[in-house]
């Protein structure tokens, strides 16, 4: 809804769009800068969608693709977090698409040529929509690293990638997740398209050994912020809305 | 009151050269796991207003066609109404206002049906002119791309458009124009770099 404007995109938070050492950004950074104005309805609104949307496996990774009986190969987990935006409140009804590549680091797609197998069980996508506190949850078994051609010997450390709506269409954002502890992550240049150690430490998960399910499943947190609003002037009311 | 920003926004990372299988699975032949990809009709039967087709290409710094770009598609029906909860009243039930698309693998063209948008209005009351919002991905990209299509015929309503003022240059303005090629058919190219760089926005 357009209930207040939102406050102006921080780009230094973000990468550049020209990041030499990822080197595709090369010739598909636009090279003038991008020219600014305030939010119109036509960016305060977006897309709206509804829990009817989810089918009953769609934030189970570990299953939704599996052949009856079967599950994804790999280490089990489940992610789990808030969606929030700028002011710290929950975004509710904020579709989270996820995909990723199996625990051997091998993405199900045509144009993948890693030697890494296919597991017949896993697909690599799902999705949710958050609750009315922002927070959200699925299941999947965690990616593999893997090897991509950017001119040398370069691997991408495991991650899943995101893409979120939140309430207006200025907020849409892609983005990846990462795994604490990982050693790959300060070595790949995609990451490092990222200008900030702290923004670099925000796309990173946290273990989570108080909601792991015992015998079954490692929790991992993640959070996710999107562009906030101004509040109009009307709009006082306390926190919780 | 107003309250200020206390957390920042999440880091953008590009979607890469497979976000089809997170966005798009079907078409990328990852079945019966959702029974039909987001965003795959603009419209449904009934909808109001002028039915017309936009083709397009995106094309990188050495003018070579990418193939892996995914866009995303935001726009106003055709009496200028958001869908998704416009605060003047509800849209066209029959018009979704959003779909996605791929480039194709092969070629990189694009195309989606939707309806001419009607105009929106600006923080001031003034009307914007018609226009759609389109969002681009792609591997290389590290923040999506935001742009406006407008219509290059709608010249009184593009003159005074207030978007289109800001654009200090102003033979840009034309990398923003979808060309007629036919009965309610346009074209709209969109280049990432070059002397036609399209103008991106920053919203
Ligand atoms: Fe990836």
């Amino acid at each position: 809804m357009g209930d207040g404007t939102f406050f102006a995109r921080d780009r230094g938070r973000h990468p550049p769009a020209l990041t030499p050492d990822y080197r595709t950004s090369v010739t598909r950074a636009p090279a003038r800068a991008p020219i600014s104005f305030p939010p119109s309805l036509s960016e305060e609104t977006g897309p709206v969608f509804g829990h009817d949307l989810l089918g009953p496996l769609d934030a189970d990774l570990i299953r939704n693709f599996a052949r009856p009986g079967h599950s994804a190969i790999g280490p089990r987990i489940f992610v789990h977090g808030r969606v929030l935006d700028e002011t710290g409140r929950g975004v509710p009804g904020a579709l989270i698409e996820v995909w990723q590549a199996n625990a051997g680091g091998r993405y199900r797609h045509k144009k993948e040529g890693y030697l890494a197998p296919l597991d017949p069980d896993f697909g690599g996508c799902g999705r949710t929509i958050s609750g009315a506190d922002g927070s959200y949850a699925f299941r999947t078994v965690q990616p593999g690293p893997y090897p991509w051609p950017n001119g040398g010997n370069d691997w991408r450390p495991a991650h899943i990638h995101f893409s979120i709506f939140g309430s207006g269409f200025a907020q849409r954002l892609i983005t990846q997740m990462y795994f604490e502890g990982d050693p790959m992550i300060p070595l790949c240049p995609i990451v490092r398209t990222v200008p900030t150690a702290e923004g670099i430490d925000s796309l990173t998960a946290r273990l989570d050994m108080a909601n792991t399910l015992p015998m079954d499943m490692r929790a991992y947190r993640f959070d996710l912020v999107l562009r906030g609003r101004r509040q109009t002037l009307f709009e006082t009311r306390p926190e919780g809305g | 009151m107003h309250r200020d920003p206390m957390l920042k926004e999440s880091p953008s990372q590009t979607a890469g050269p497979y976000v089809h299988i997170g966005c798009l699975p079907n078409l990328c032949g990852i079945d019966g796991v959702y029974p039909e990809d987001l965003g795959a009709r603009m419209y449904a039967d009934g909808v109001r207003g002028q039915k017309i087709t936009v083709r397009g290409r995106i094309l990188d710094g050495t003018g070579s066609v990418v193939r892996d770009a995914l866009v995303e598609v935001w726009q106003a029906d055709a009496e200028g109404r958001m869908p998704g909860g416009d605060p003047r009243g509800p849209a066209d039930p029959a018009f979704a206002g959003f779909v996605r698309r791929a480039a194709d693998p092969e070629t990189g063209d694009w195309t989606f049906d939707t309806v001419k948008p009607g105009r929106v209005p600006w923080p001031d009351g003034r009307l914007q002119a018609p226009h759609a919002t389109l969002w681009i991905v792609a591997r290389g990209i590290n923040l999506g791309l935001h742009t406006r299509m407008y219509f290059a015929d709608e010249d009184a309503a593009n003159d005074t458009d207030p978007v289109l003022a800001r654009i200090e240059h102003r033979g840009r303005v034309a990398t923003l124009l979808a060309q007629p090629e036919g009965p309610d058919a346009y074209r709209f190219d969109i280049r990432l770099q070059g002397p036609d760089e399209t103008v991106f926005f920053d919203v």
